[in-house]
């Protein structure tokens, strides 16, 4: 019998702390089968951020960093100036990317640092107990919104993706879900892409990768993946938003 | 005919493999792992088709599919 599928070598046998359902587990696959296929384990460091992924170094068989909050792009700069021929990337939620690392993400973008970035946004905080990240949908319920996000009182969320594809020094930015298999093979794709583009010294690629919370969503695993399609897609439309030949 | 194994105590029973089966051969067991899930089990593994969607789906990549 040929196996069809298993778990990657680049992912270490450590259990996951994530809860039941939390899709970080499958985009953590899909960061580690697409280093796998490239061949890069060897030259690659990875950057984990504060939040719930905090522990990614201990799932990654690859060198791993920990960065403090919303730095990892940072660290990543160092990590790729000093020697610019390893592959670097950085694994950030949107709790730490698009609020308290705002700035750090902005500038890497703009500055082209040829570093990849996979940013997991699933519209709230999640290690700190489900409060209103920037990237909570207008209605969206949280522990600091328990009436719905009110953008006259809380603002409007951030297109991450849409923002940093207006500056010139990205060469690759792409939004993908990881809602079905579909989406999932989809998104592969895309992270190996940006892979690609940091290999071939393109510059920034930064993939968006929209996850679930069930846990602080208040929904069951199928629930919050059906939520996912139905309410944030429309709100972080899917699709490459830069891309340089 | 295909093969799936399932790594019974990784499994935290969120049951999104079983959404996603063509064949719907996928469900929770009656019994518990040691971290207290209910780890999912295949009933009719002879009606396997080995599309591996299972496996891609799985958050925690506990299912390891032969053909």
């Amino acid at each position: 019998m040929a196996v069809v599928y298993e778990k990657t070598k680049l992912l270490t046998d450590k259990p996951l702390h994530y809860c039941p359902g939390c899709t970080h587990g499958i985009i953590h696959r899909l960061v580690a089968e697409a280093i796998d296929e490239l061949g890069i384990q060897e030259k690659t460091i990875g950057i984990a951020p504060v939040g719930c992924a905090v522990f990614a170094y201990d799932y990654f068989n690859c060198d791993m960093m920990e960065a403090a909050h919303g730095r990892a792009p940072a660290v990543a700069t160092g990590c790729k100036r000093v020697n610019p021929n390893n592959i670097v990337f950085t694994y950030q939620g949107d709790g730490d990317l698009a609020s308290i690392g705002a700035a750090e993400i902005t500038h890497a973008a703009t500055r082209g640092e040829n570093i990849t970035v996979i940013f997991v946004n699933n519209a709230i905080y999640g290690m700190t107990g489900g409060q209103m990240a920037p990237t909570t949908l207008p209605g969206q319920v949280t522990t600091t919104s328990p009436y719905g996000r009110d953008p006259s009182l809380c603002g409007y969320p951030i297109r991450v993706s849409e923002m940093l594809s207006t500056l010139d020094g990205p060469a690759y930015i792409a939004r993908v879900s990881v809602h079905d298999v579909k989406h999932i093979m989809e998104a592969k794709k895309a992270i190996r892409k940006a892979f690609e583009m940091q290999i071939n010294r393109k510059g920034f690629s930064l993939v968006e990768v929209l996850s679930a919370c069930p846990t602080n969503w208040g929904m069951t695993p199928q629930e919050a993946l059906k939520w996912l399609e139905a309410n944030m897609i429309p709100q972080y439309p899917l699709g490459v938003k830069k891309e340089v030949e | 005919m295909a093969r799936l194994t399932i790594d019974r105590e990784t499994c935290k029973g969120c049951g999104l493999c079983a959404e996603v089966c063509p064949k719907h051969l996928l469900a929770l067991s009656r019994e518990i792992n040691a971290k207290g899930y209910h780890p999912i089990g295949i009933e009719q593994q002879d009606q396997c088709i080995g599309c591996a969607f299972c496996a891609r789906m799985c958050p925690d990549a506990v299912i390891k599919v032969e053909k």
